[in-house]
């Protein structure tokens, strides 16, 4: 029973971490059409600016700075970049993410080589916080959720008690209509993208330590975050919230308990083969929910666009 | 139009493919593995080791047989087997004989079927295959041929000497073993079982389970269930990122027993490992970097620290692979005709660099070698890894691990 | 000139791909002479990779070019037929079956044909994003699957085989890279006579309607959904064809014929070459196989020059290189093409150094910083210099420089010159 519990925040951990990535990319979606191939690749430079300030001015420095530097960048992608390939259509647009992935993890690959980064928890925060039984809960992650927590509710605020949030939610559904009525639509386009960029250079600056600083983290977090919004419905920050908490506990309860599939198989009154070892069935008999933990929200999105196209919150035709 | 950009490409591709020329007194060795991509930094690392290995050890000495040099040449293969096999192509275009490969199995898998095609295909250029790093075990059984030599100790020997080691600790009563869901996290968890039944039957194994390779973004959860089954000791072939993942969160939840494992240093890992993986890290590798064995070691690791600062030598069998090579070229007299120098091969004692023979047995083409279980500390280190302080040092050694190991290779000899 | 104006004032036609035989004469001799001019094995083997990549990407653009579909998992198509005709080719060796080899991929174009039937039946019910996601999920579910569904994938080490045991065919043991060359383009041009054929029927003019105006198609009685489910399958049929000539070629399939990097990339090469264009793709595929293989033996970094391509490419010229090749054909009508020469000339050649020497810089930082100690002397271009000394880095900064500021004032009379060319020549005619 305990060990639910130390799940239940294990899963909160990085489920908030997924929802500090989607809820910046479902912004720059839903308001652009763009699927922003590149924004892993930001929260991989999230993590690698920190490193580089931290080892100058400290981890909280980084926490400060890496994030500005990451949602100016975004902001310069998306005046130079994007607004270009704007007029050609969505699928240039998706392009130009997808090479510029690619040139990004080439880049930091000149800057800080191939290695990994001894990018660390600070010692202030490398404490047991608790521990129930027996499974210690790091400090570190603790603090995890507490700044993604407030970043939730800063950006909840922003966008639904603001003048600011109020243009940027029309602007979501009528572009036109906003535009008309005098608001300056590229510079919210603009300020979306840096702000939803800079998100995810959070996310990196405080998973890096825990996660690991490597060139190939943006590859490792790879489509999981489309999955995300998808799953929540496009447009919706608390789908957003929803599907990166559901994806969070889903994986880590899948991998804390060893289910066979023979067993449900068996339970559902289908007897193991005989000779399972000749069988051409026998991987499936043998595959175990740790093994398929990580496709399983693949799994669910599939089935979601089947059955409910809009995602579990969203309102609009994916 | 387009025929002359096919034309116009085709005479870019005929000019880069042709201009390197055999010229008569340089030995090639074709090191076809990832520059670029997520596992570059291994490959280039490893690249770095060939290089110096064949400078220092052969073209410093005045080369082999009358002045020949060796001379390493890069291939990047991506770590595809795809890409690796148009690579090897390419190679064998340019009159390379010797193949020196190592990370993946997969792709070892693909190029040793390849080059015993090509070697039954073509006899007028037949090469040989180096292998300097890839372990599965079925390459020097089921899958063996006469081409195909590895200079690695194989997954079933470093597991035997491991568990060697876990078996003498008397402390040691329950094991977790936990592996990328790949034929090679197979093989680990494999002879793991098989071994710690053997000599430890008292040993309880409370968790035998394999996770994505490369997917897993979190390792909490299984660093749970380890903490939560109350191991002494975890088993894992882990290696690059999943390793270093897998290693930071098991000792963040509150393990503190040794991790036994293969490919825990270098690369970066040491010092992300820094001083949390300090007394729990445990691999298994062959060569001992510290303490130094010899002064000859030494010299040549300072040399190597003089070359390439940032690097380090993580692969003490790359010496052994170039030096075994130059020996074979020098007592077969020749360096084009592989079937003889292959001969030679077989069979070979080796005196190592880094202490004690290399045997390179005939029946399977394996190295037999002296294997160590290292431990990741910043005491008593002379060379440490990564720039940082730490490094591995030798805690115990096994003489000529696996000697007398069965293997089920039918090897076929031309 | 406006004598000249009048001969060629003949409307340009609707369509401008016509269905004449002389591009694929012309290609079906180049096939058949290009392994005379490059006669080593390497080229062949780099040949033989390309034309697979053709056609993988000639059925790729069945999809996103002419049907609208963009697709994140196509790698599943080519890499189940592959696994299919890997399987078959085992069974044959075991069994000792009739089956000339040359027959082999068609075996995988089923099969693919069969998978594309079961998946396009949930994904083709829409375009647009929700294609798009479920194709993304269901690649990188099959990539997962062909992890731990060892019986048919082989694992992470893939299955083997040999191509050389089924029957010879008319004496042809399919021993020498060159004999499979032959076969490869065999397929190749059938397959691309073939798509391009579809392309011409009904259902691939409608699946540019659907594409296009999916609502004006319904309302012209086309089921879109149906249109669409049609394309996928012909594609996927095609991408099967290219898995059974991967399997006869390499002899071996793993998970990377099967993982989502094998999709993106195909999506990268389809969009280099053009997706507006029939050709697109084809020249997509020869100058990404060149890029990956041929200068990946001349530097590392050849991934970075890749990126900032598809880049430079989707910012500038969002057709594509064909799309690039296309923009010339109004001025060849008009008689203007001579009109562009030495504009060319003047801004080109100065770029072409500007971008040379741009990445001559590029790979002396690469060398600056991750060289070893010692170790200062690198080759660019022929030459050999010192990387740590002044002077290269001034020589090269200075040239590239001067290109540069060249490129910049000859660009306007470009533009000009550009203008004037595809400026008809009738009067009063704006284009």
């Amino acid at each position: 029973m305990e060990l639910v519990l130390v799940n239940l925040i294990d899963g909160l951990v990085t489920g908030l971490l997924l929802f500090m990535l989607s809820a910046g990319l479902t912004l720059i979606f839903s308001m652009m059409g763009v699927l922003n191939f590149a924004h892993a690749s930001f929260y991989m430079l999230g993590a690698y600016f920190a490193y580089q300030i931290s080892i100058a001015l400290g981890f909280w420095m980084g926490l400060l700075i890496a994030p500005i530097i990451v949602g100016v960048l975004g902001a310069g992608v998306e005046r130079y970049g994007l607004r270009r390939v704007h007029q050609y259509g969505h699928v240039p647009e998706l392009i130009f993410t997808f090479g510029l992935a690619l040139l990004i993890e080439e880049v930091v690959q000149f800057l800080w080589g191939k290695n990994q980064m001894a990018y660390n928890i600070p010692e202030i925060l490398n404490f047991t916080a608790f521990a129930i039984a027996g499974n210690s809960i790091p400090a570190y992650k603790i603090f995890m959720i507490f700044i993604s927590i407030a970043i939730f509710i800063g950006l909840l605020y922003v966008l639904t008690r603001t003048r600011v949030g109020m243009i940027i939610q029309a602007a979501l559904n009528y572009p036109k209509t906003v535009e008309a009525l005098g608001h300056n639509v590229p510079l919210i386009f603009m300020g979306v993208f840096g702000v939803g960029t800079a998100l995810a250079g959070v996310a990196g600056v405080i998973a890096g330590p825990v996660l690991g600083t490597f060139p190939g983290m943006a590859f490792v977090l790879g489509s999981i975050v489309f999955v995300t919004i998808v799953i929540g419905g496009l447009g919706s920050l608390w789908g957003a919230l929803v599907a990166s908490l559901l994806i969070g506990w889903i994986t880590t309860f899948a991998k804390s308990y060893n289910i066979a599939m023979s067993d449900i198989l068996n339970g559902i009154g289908i007897a193991t083969p005989e000779n399972l070892d000749d069988s051409i069935w026998r991987d499936l008999w043998t595959v175990t929910s740790p093994q398929i933990a990580d496709i399983l929200p693949y799994i669910l999105m599939v089935l979601i666009l089947i059955f409910r196209p809009y995602g579990l919150l969203g309102n609009r035709d994916a | 139009m387009r025929k002359s950009i096919k034309l116009g490409l085709g005479a870019v591709l005929a000019l880069t493919v042709s201009t390197a020329a055999v010229t008569a007194d340089t030995i090639k060795v074709a090191f076809i593995d990832p520059l670029s991509g997520p596992f570059a930094s291994t490959g280039t690392n490893g690249l770095h080791q060939f290089e110096f290995a064949a400078d220092y050890m052969i073209n410093q000495n005045g080369g082999v047989l009358d002045g020949d040099m060796f001379e390493i040449v890069a291939f990047d293969n991506k770590i595809s087997p795809k890409e690796s096999l148009i690579q090897l192509q390419v190679a064998i275009d340019q009159g390379i004989r010797f193949i020196a490969q190592g990370n993946s199995s997969g792709v070892a898998n693909a190029i040793t079927e390849a080059v015993n095609k090509h070697n039954k295909r073509n006899p007028d250029d037949r090469v040989l295959f180096l292998n300097y790093a890839a372990v599965d075990p079925a390459l020097t059984n089921d899958k063996c041929n006469f081409w195909h030599f590895r200079f690695d100790a194989n997954a079933d020997i470093k597991m035997d000497a491991m568990t060697d080691s876990i078996a003498a600790n008397a402390d040691i009563k329950k094991v977790y073993i936990i592996g990328q869901d790949y034929s090679f996290g197979k093989a680990v968890s494999a002879a793991a079982n098989k071994f710690l039944s053997e000599k430890r039957p008292d040993i309880e194994i409370v968790g035998d389970e394999l996770h994505p390779i490369g997917k897993v973004k979190d390792f909490t959860p299984y660093s749970r269930k380890i903490v939560s089954s109350g191991a002494d000791a975890v088993i894992t072939g882990n290696w690059g990122a999943d390793m270093l993942g897998l290693g930071k969160s098991v000792i963040e939840n509150g393990y503190s027993g040794p991790i036994y494992t293969y490919y825990a240093a270098g690369s970066g890992i040491t010092a992300a490992f820094g001083e949390t993986g300090k007394g729990v890290i445990r691999l298994v590798s062959e060569g001992q970097i510290n303490p130094p064995v010899s002064d000859a070691a030494s010299d040549y690791y300072n040399a190597y620290k003089a070359k390439f600062p940032d690097g380090n030598i993580d692969q003490a069998r790359i010496a052994n692979t170039i030096g075994m090579l130059a020996q074979a070229i020098e007592a077969a007299g020749t360096a084009d005709d592989v079937v003889k120098i292959a001969y030679e091969l077989e069979g070979m004692t080796y005196d190592s660099i880094w202490g004690g023979q290399v045997f390179m047995r005939e029946n399977d083409h394996q190295a037999i070698q002296n294997m160590h279980i290292q431990e990741h500390t910043n005491e008593g280190i002379t060379f440490a890894y990564d720039g940082s302080d730490f490094g591995v040092r030798s805690i115990k050694m096994i003489e000529m691990a696996s000697a007398d190991s069965p293997s089920t290779c039918d090897m076929k000899r031309p | 000139m406006s004598d000249k104006a009048k001969t060629n004032a003949s409307p340009m036609r609707a369509g401008s791909m016509s269905l004449t035989l002389t591009p694929w004469i012309v290609a079906a001799l180049l096939l058949m002479v290009l392994p005379f001019i490059f006669n080593n094995n390497s080229s062949i083997t780099i040949m033989n990779q390309m034309w697979i990549t053709v056609i993988f990407a000639l059925a790729y653009n069945m999809l996103l070019g002419q049907g609208g579909m963009l697709s994140f998992g196509h790698a599943v198509y080519m890499g189940m037929g592959g696994f299919l005709c890997m399987h078959v080719m085992n069974y044959v060796e075991d069994f000792g079956l009739a089956l000339p080899l040359p027959l082999l991929p068609l075996f995988g174009g089923l099969f693919g044909m069969g998978c594309a039937m079961l998946i396009g039946a949930i994904s083709t019910s829409g375009a647009g994003t929700r294609f798009a996601m479920i194709s993304l999920g269901i690649g990188e579910l099959v990539a997962a699957c062909s992890v731990i569904i060892v019986a048919f994938f082989g694992g992470e080490e893939g299955i083997s085989g040999d191509r050389t045991y089924g029957l010879p065919f008319f004496g042809i043991e399919f021993l020498k890279q060159i004999e499979v060359y032959y076969l490869i383009s065999f397929w190749l041009m059938l397959s691309a006579a073939l798509m391009y054929l579809f392309s011409r029927t009904p259902v691939g003019r409608m699946a540019n309607a659907v594409r296009d105006n999916p609502e004006r198609a319904q309302f012209l009685g086309y089921s879109s959904r149906w249109v669409r489910f049609y394309s996928f399958m012909a594609s996927g049929f095609f991408c099967g064809i290219a898995g059974g000539l991967f399997a006869i070629n390499y002899e071996i399939l793993t998970e990377e014929n099967l993982n989502t990097a094998s999709s993106g990339i195909i999506l990268l090469v389809t969009f280099l070459g053009g997706v507006g264009f029939f050709f697109g793709p084809i020249i997509g595929a020869i100058a990404f196989t060149l890029l990956q293989t041929v200068l990946s033996l001349e530097t590392e970094l050849w991934a970075f020059y890749a990126g900032a391509l598809f880049l430079a490419t989707v910012m500038y010229f969002p057709g594509g290189l064909a799309g690039l090749i296309m923009m010339h054909v109004p001025s060849y009508r008009f008689g203007n093409a001579n009109k562009l020469f030495v504009p060319y000339i003047k801004t080109l050649i100065p770029g072409l150094i500007t971008v040379l020497g741009s990445a001559a810089l590029v790979e002396m930082i690469f060398h600056y910083r991750h060289g070893s100690v010692g170790d200062n002397e690198m080759t660019l271009f022929w030459i050999t210099f010192d990387s740590h000394a002044l002077v290269p880095w001034i020589v090269v900064s200075v040239i590239t420089g001067v290109a540069f500021y060249i490129t910049k004032t000859t660009a306007p009379a470009l533009k000009e010159a550009w203008g004037d060319a595809n400026t008809p020549p009738t009067s009063g005619g704006a284009s």
